[in-house]
């Protein structure tokens, strides 16, 4: 049996949620491997629910907000899109491929949109495996030790 | 008893007081009595150029004598006669002299008869122009341009412009012509300098006018680009003219703003344009229109008055309605219009009643939806209107044989038949689709309502709120949420406007209990979250050194949650915990 992966989903109230409300109403098939959280805005998104999502066992995260400039909180998507890359930054750092963390842009009209990027997402991350986080521990003695040294 | 700056004067033993300054032909007037004259024009300053206004007065010191009455001015005590035998024939000598070196126009045909003048002494001329000089004084006094003036002198006198010339003074407002009494201006397009105020079929044809009909409000408007006020700064004869007093050339177009609670969208749509759609020939083929402009001139006051006319004025032998023009069509829109079937079948009926000509309807599917709407399709089949199962492929000119039945032959595939045809038309009508506004996006971004794929507003639920939009308090209805017929935008414009005022009537507002918190215990005073806030709902107090929420501002987006390096604010139903917990249940 091949891999599938739990993904999370945190979705915008006003453009994702509703887009993938749409895609519910008008039948649209994509794969279940999601597992969606609503969130009021992709701005609400902390980069510690991410890392929490994929140590509790998600094998992919997948944020998806407003179209620039349609933010129902005029700028919300914009703060998003300027903490994912550090996000997939810091996961890299840890070890974790940064294609497991992705942010999209899917209207409330784009039904068929967030069909699409669901499948293509759960695709990439089946590719990819499950995450083998136990391979690594933090060890916070020596990160200290580390940033000591860098300081000094 | 006088008026402060009031003359007694009497007129034909009838007294009157007339303000200073006026002239005997405004009194007389102002007492009904008439006064034949050429040259007179109450906005423009008196000429006597015509000299058959004339009567007789007596001064103050008793003498008689015969005056031109436009430019005579009253003075205290002044009798006036206008009837007298001297008058008379004063008059009849002044017409006779006119008539000598005129040709017999109307204008003076009808003085002519008035005067008694059975034929002029010294017959008839030839010239056009009586030489009155309203013309001249018009396009001086009101329009303000000086393009006209009279040149040489006494039997060569003429009106002309500057060096007899086609001149930049004139600005084509057409006032002399308009004025003239006898039609010796005319207005001709030189050039490409287009006549002004030409017949437009769908439009107004005046600077100041009542744009259609029914217009709302009723009421004239000013067109600035021909208004002779907004070109030259002079006339304002309308103002002058209005007894109320409405119209205030100062006033013009200004942005107000206004302050309300609740918002209700009703931006319409807007045709589509079927000249890119090349094989139905619109703006290129003769007698090929929009169902818009069928509509136009199918009514009363459009262009033809109600009658239905090819563009040559003759009536069309035969019809046809092509449905679905845009709809329904991949390459275009891929939703039904909804409305089309419906007026395409009362066009034939109108097409019916009206004239003689044959009908053809050539539609995919007969959509008669609506309460009444199947009854009346039924009806027209009883008219006989041929309907033509299959879209309109083509429409290209007649050649051959077919031009002794039409002008324009459209192609079709008759789906019930199963075969190709060929039908000879004189006219065709296009029910092009209903599309959403161009700027509709953008409209809808002001207010915070997203746009379908196929661009009109998305409602908050299709069947739940069909009338609401994420935002609150704002309200869509009509063809902006989506093409529908005059009974569904009504009943969604009253249901709109219900729940606006549900909202109005309660005069408060609920607050979504969705909210950011910020733990003064905890907050470090950063400020960071005070830039975040799209709202500006974060303030920062001086004396506690802690930024608090106004939780009035807040709309609970959570970014100053998740940006708060502290973990000192709390988004209320959206708290960390609460988040932490369903990612803990859904990945269970």
């Amino acid at each position: 049996m091949s891999f599938e992966p739990k993904l999370v989903g945190f979705l915008c109230n006003w453009c994702s949620y509703t887009g993938a409300d749409l895609a519910g109403t008008a039948r649209m098939k994509y794969p279940p491997n999601l597992r969606v959280i609503r969130v009021m805005c992709s701005g609400r998104v902390d980069p510690n629910f991410i890392l929490e999502a994929l140590a509790r066992g998600a094998a992919g995260v997948l944020v998806l907000g407003c179209h620039p400039g349609d933010c129902h909180y005029t700028e919300g998507n914009y703060k998003c899109q300027r903490r994912l890359p550090l996000t997939r930054k810091l996961a890299e750092q840890m070890g974790i491929d940064p294609r497991r963390i992705r942010l999209e842009w899917v209207s409330a009209s784009e039904g068929a949109r967030f069909t699409q990027v669901v499948t293509e997402f759960t695709d990439e991350v089946r590719a990819l495996g499950p995450l083998q986080l136990s391979d690594w521990t933090f060890d916070s003695t020596s990160a200290d030790a580390q940033l000591a040294h860098e300081s000094r | 008893m006088n008026g402060p700056g009031m003359v007694p004067i009497t007129i034909d033993s009838r007294r009157i007081e007339v303000e200073e300054g006026s002239y005997v032909l405004q009194a007389a007037t102002a007492l009904g009595i008439e006064i034949p004259t050429l040259c007179y024009y109450k906005y423009v300053s008196p000429y006597a150029a015509c000299r058959i206004c004339c009567v007789e007065v007596k001064d103050h010191r008793g003498r008689l004598r015969v005056v031109t009455s436009c430019n005579f001015p009253v003075e205290p005590g002044l009798e006036v006669f206008t009837h007298t035998p001297r008058v008379i024939a004063s008059r009849r000598l002044n017409f006779e002299m006119l008539a000598s070196r005129c040709a017999p126009m109307p204008a003076l045909t009808e003085l002519s008869a008035k005067l008694g003048v059975e034929t002029p002494r010294w017959g008839w001329g030839e010239d056009t122009c009586i030489l009155c000089g309203l013309c001249v004084r018009v396009c001086d006094e009101i329009v303000g341009a000086q393009a006209l003036g009279f040149a040489s002198r006494g039997t060569a006198r003429y009106v002309t412009t500057p060096f007899d010339g086609e001149t930049s003074a004139c600005i084509l407002c057409g006032a002399c012509a308009a004025l003239c009494p006898t039609g010796h201006i005319r207005m001709e397009e030189v050039g490409n300098r287009e006549i002004v105020h030409q017949e437009i079929s769908l439009g107004p044809n005046a600077a100041i006018s009542v744009p259609f009909r029914q217009a709302v409000p009723n009421v004239p408007r000013i067109d600035p680009e021909y208004c002779v006020h907004f070109r030259t700064g002079g006339c304002r004869i309308c103002a002058r003219v209005c007894p109320k007093e409405c119209i205030d050339h100062e006033d013009e177009e200004r942005i107000e703003e206004v302050e309300v609670g609740t918002v209700i969208l009703a931006t319409g749509f807007q045709d589509l344009d079927p000249a890119p759609l090349k094989q139905y020939g619109y703006g290129r083929l003769p007698n090929v229109i929009t169902s818009m402009e069928f509509e136009r001139m199918n009514n009363a006051s459009g262009s033809t008055g109600g009658r239905i006319a090819l563009e040559n004025g003759r009536e069309p032998r035969s019809i046809a309605i092509l449905h679905c023009i845009g709809s329904r069509d991949t390459n275009h829109h891929a939703y039904c219009s909804r409305v089309c079937c419906m007026y395409a079948l009362k066009f034939a009926h109108l097409v019916k009643e009206k004239t003689s000509a044959e009908v053809y309807q050539l539609y995919i599917d007969l959509r008669a939806f609506g309460k009444g709407y199947e009854e009346f399709s039924q009806r027209i089949l009883t008219e006989g209107v041929n309907l033509i199962r299959g879209k309109g492929a083509e429409v290209v000119p007649a050649s051959g044989a077919w031009k002794e039945e039409g002008e324009l032959v459209v192609r079709c595939e008759d789906t019930l038949a199963a075969r190709f045809r060929e039908i000879p038309v004189d006219m065709v009508i296009l029910c092009t689709a209903l599309e959403a506004r161009a700027d509709a996006k953008e409209t809808g971004r002001k207010f915070g309502v997203s746009v379908g794929a196929d661009g009109f507003f998305i409602e908050r639920h299709p069947k739940l709120g069909p009338v609401s939009t994420p935002t609150d308090g704002v309200f869509i209805a009509g063809t902006c949420q989506g093409p529908k017929d005059i009974p569904d935008s009504v009943a969604q414009g009253g249901a709109a406007a219900a729940l606006a005022m549900s909202l109005m009537v309660r005069g408060e507002v609920e607050m979504d209990a969705a909210c950011a918190v910020i733990d003064d215990k905890l907050c470090s005073g950063c400020r960071m979250c005070n830039d975040l806030c799209p709202y500006s709902a974060i303030g920062f107090d001086e004396a506690l050194r802690v930024s608090s929420v106004n939780a009035a501002l807040c709309k609970a987006c959570g970014t100053c949650v998740a940006g708060c390096p502290s973990g000192a604010i709390r988004a209320l139903h959206f708290s960390d915990e609460q988040v932490y917990a369903e990612i803990e249940g859904i990945l269970v």
